[in-house]
């Protein structure tokens, strides 16, 4: 007997106990399930929602990659010693950290998917797969893996399971998580030290009395809000050779996964192009704000303004937030209409918020929930639209 | 005032097992069933029992809510069984065909000169008002009530379907006497659509209003053309027909008889030989399909793969269907099905899926769903296979949740479950679309009526 056969004995035993959603998450893994049409049409089409996800997760693995590297990179070139991107060093430091948080985010989090699959007795859902790959990427590499428990457990149950589970949640569970740990623990969310590893320990070191250098671990934006000026070349901000979130830094590589998303018809081109859009349109404003000298160099949003709007798309987390998060179909707007309006927005809202919120100088998070709350609200516009259509219909026939 | 209707947005779905132009004629089916489950809505009461001699044409059962509204027996022959199932619910009726088959006479008319209550009553007598159908709700046509248009879709568009052009060869005459008949019904038009390169048998039919279609289906469902032609208000109604229930009417007009023959199409990658086969509606499966096909586990299906009904070889042709589909069933398990690229299935995606690069290619899909049913995630790819001026996700949630107001207001009024098959085949959470529509439907037409 077969391995097919077997599990599919085990599934027939299991039908109506409690364990069956948790051996049927392994089932599924390994085996589509045997499954026939019931009712309508008796053909169905090759795409399920493992196959969709997965395709998301397929475009992170660069990502992903090119953080683990990046991280180790970072660490030596602030602490002085030059390695190379791809060397064996900056990768073991780049395994250690990021790893962990990997590993952290996909426990936790399908552990509290297994729980509720099993409490309520329906399959585990395929969203965290997407969710958990996310996490690691948006968060600083420093972060304490506890807290990225806690905020797992929270994004998951407050973000998405109270409402119903995949499908059901109004925002996005991977920013709610990082939402969580801004405003949790800000300190290990924003700052000078947490975006390059080792930076937090040697301060800690240094205020206890040892004899080092400081290790710088700014962010380009975090520097262009304290008025410092950009050190890093535009090839290095666009390829990614600076400090951030793990998987965020790369505009090139997220750019790749973005044109391979929209080829696949998996993520929605409307959003993310309307988005660039709605960034750039923002960026316009405020280089013309500075052209015409509204506000003078000692403004402490001087240098953000200042900043040429395309230089805007490829530093922070912005390129990483149109493209993977601003996407979600769950939590966007539903209609193609509504996924123009979404878009734009979510790009002005991320330059203006940036530029304004001198603290913590990013806004594409804040951007994304914000719209993903609106976003039934657009679509209900959109959808109104067509529902008067059909009464103007009616109404010239009656008249 | 011909008005050509061009689909841009839609799928068509190439199987293997196209029946090929020839027609032979079937077995004959010793029993023919009725099944007043074909019959959406209907509260069927008999009108014969067990032993009862009929001739083709005479009533077997009523409508409960109508009792002018009668169903016919397709053949002369005897009542032998009747198929009861929970309270006493009639399942089927069972009629054993004699072996020189005789005609209920409903007389020769002249569809010109007959009024509109005339061909009213004499088609609702004659068993051939069932095969009048009505938007709103997709059900049997209230004969109390005027349609503002009359719609005939003359293109099949389905996969596999049947090419009107050939079963209709050669019966002009009898599609011009129901046509004219028909448009005495209506105050608008007989609307009849077909494929812009088709040799049709209704270019050129009077009484009619001719429309060439183009595109993918679902460019030959009626309602796709209805509303490109003219959508269904709130407070309008109008009906569909199919070509092949016309040509009954048809018969039923120049010759008083009631013949229940069609040439079906038995197709799909499932049968040995697929060609056309004459035969009569109610006729048991397996006296069309009985040795002519391949020898795997396959699912026979009553109409075509998406809006058709799974039948065993004991059951019958459906009352509406003219054609038969055999594919293979997917019960099996596929290793790592859900992240190997896939090659051998259709998908409107990407994703590691590679249909898109063989638009030629004909596949021979199972009845397998792909994956688990969830709740609707994706968004925006329903509309790329959905011509309607309706949003379908909206739509479908307003049925779930059954507010009223909100199905009426997003175009209930318009829609019949086939309208999102393709929206079904492509749905990434495999929910039921079709019986979500069919169920909202039921609903409405509880409700508002």
């Amino acid at each position: 007997m077969g391995l097919k056969e077997k599990l599919h004995n085990i599934k027939e035993k299991g039908k109506g106990k409690k364990w069956l959603p948790a051996f049927a998450a392994f089932h599924t893994f390994l085996y589509t399930p045997n499954d026939t049409t019931q009712s309508g049409g008796h053909v169905r089409g090759a795409d399920d929602l493992k196959r969709t996800m997965n395709t998301v997760v397929l475009a992170l693995i660069p990502c992903l990659i090119f953080g683990i590297f990046n991280t180790g990179f970072q660490h030596y070139a602030a602490i002085g010693e030059a390695v190379g991107f791809l060397s064996m060093d900056a990768l073991l430091i780049g395994l250690w950290k990021v790893l962990p948080l990997v590993v952290v985010s996909y426990v936790v989090g399908l552990g509290v998917e297994f729980i509720f699959a099993i409490i309520k007795g329906h399959e585990v859902e395929e969203g965290y797969l997407v969710t958990g790959m996310l996490v690691p990427l948006i968060v600083p590499v420093d972060i304490p893996l506890w807290m990225l428990s806690v905020a797992v457990i929270f994004g998951v149950v407050i973000g998405k399971e109270v409402f119903g589970g995949t499908g059901m949640n109004i925002l996005n569970p991977a920013l709610t998580i990082r939402a969580f740990l801004f405003f949790a623990y800000p300190t290990w969310m924003s700052g000078d030290k947490v975006w390059v590893t080792g930076a937090v320990e040697r301060a800690k070191d240094i205020a206890e009395g040892a004899n080092l250098d400081a290790i710088s671990g700014e962010t380009i934006l975090g520097g262009l809000a304290q008025g410092n000026p950009v050190t890093h070349s535009l090839s290095d901000m666009f390829f990614g050779f600076i400090p951030g979130s793990v998987g965020e830094t790369s505009t090139f590589l997220i750019l790749l996964a973005g044109l391979f998303l929209i080829f696949s018809k998996i993520g929605s081109w409307r959003i993310m192009l309307s988005a660039v859009l709605g960034a750039i349109a923002m960026g316009f404003i405020f280089n013309g704000v500075v052209a015409a000298q509204w506000i003078t160099e000692g403004s402490k949003f001087y240098a953000l303004m200042s900043t040429e709007y395309w230089h805007h798309l490829l530093i922070g987390g912005f390129a990483f937030g149109v493209v993977f998060m601003a996407t979600d179909p769950v939590t966007a707007s539903q209609t193609n209409k509504g996924k123009w309006i979404y878009g734009f927005l979510i790009g002005f809202l991320s330059i203006m918020i940036r530029v304004f919120n001198p603290a913590y100088p990013e806004g594409v998070m804040l951007a994304i929930l914000l719209m993903n709350v609106f976003a039934p609200t657009i679509d209900h516009y959109v959808v109104q639209g067509n529902v008067k259509r059909r009464l103007k219909r009616l109404k010239v026939k009656t008249a | 005032m011909s008005q050509d209707i061009r689909i841009k947005r839609g799928l068509d779905i190439k199987l293997i097992g196209a029946a090929e132009l020839v027609t032979e004629n079937a077995k004959p089916s010793n029993i023919y069933t009725l099944i007043p489950q074909d019959f959406h809505s209907i509260i069927p009461k008999l009108s014969v029992k067990i032993g009862s001699k009929l001739k083709a044409g005479e009533s077997v059962f009523f409508n409960k809510a109508n009792e002018d509204m009668k169903f016919p027996s397709p053949v002369s022959g005897e009542v032998v069984d009747i198929i009861r199932g929970d309270k006493r619910k009639l399942l089927a009726i069972k009629i054993q065909a004699d072996s020189v088959q005789e005609f209920a006479d409903f007389g020769i008319k002249d569809s010109k000169a007959m009024k509109e209550d005339e061909i009213k009553s004499h088609l609702l007598a004659s068993g051939c008002w069932p095969f009048i159908k009505q938007r709103p709700y997709d059900v049997i046509a209230n004969p109390t009530k005027t349609p503002r248009d009359i719609f005939i879709s003359a293109y099949a568009s389905a996969p596999l379907a049947a090419n009107y052009d050939y079963v209709l060869a050669g019966k002009e005459k009898e599609l011009q006497a129901a046509v004219t008949a028909l448009s005495k019904l209506t105050t608008g038009n007989v609307h009849v659509s077909v494929g812009e390169n088709a040799n049709s048998q209704f270019v050129g039919l009077d009484n009619s209003t001719l429309h060439k279609v183009s595109g993918p289906h679902p460019s030959g469902n009626v309602g796709t053309q209805i509303a490109k032609i003219n959508p269904v208000n709130k407070g309008e109604v109008v009906w569909t027909i199919t070509p092949q229930d016309l040509v009954i009417i048809g018969e039923l007009l120049l010759t008083g008889k009631f013949n229940a023959e069609r040439i079906i199409a038995l197709a799909g990658s499932g049968v040995s030989n697929p060609k056309y086969y004459k035969t009569k509606i109610g006729a048991t499966i397996s006296s069309i399909v009985e040795g002519k096909l391949n020898e795997v586990e396959s699912r026979i299906i009553s109409g075509n793969v998406l809006t058709g009904k799974a039948k065993n070889k004991k059951e019958a042709l459906g009352y509406y269907d003219n054609m038969i589909t055999v594919i293979p069933e997917g019960n099996d398990y596929e290793l790592f099905g859900w992240t190997m690229p896939v090659f051998n299935k259709i998908s409107t995606t990407r994703a590691l899926t590679f249909s898109w690069l063989f638009p030629n290619k004909k596949f021979d899909l199972n009845t397998n769903t792909n994956g688990e049913h969830r709740a609707f995630v994706v968004t925006g790819n329903y509309e790329e296979v959905f011509p309607l001026d309706i949003f379908p996700m909206q739509i479908l949630k307003a049925c779930m949740y059954k507010d009223l107001d909100e199905m009426e207001q997003l175009g209930m009024y318009e829609v019949a479950p086939e309208d999102f098959a393709l929206t079904e085949f492509v749905c990434i959470s495999k929910q039921p679309h079709q019986e979500i529509i069919r169920k909202g439907l039921d609903l409405m037409l509880k409700e508002i009526g």
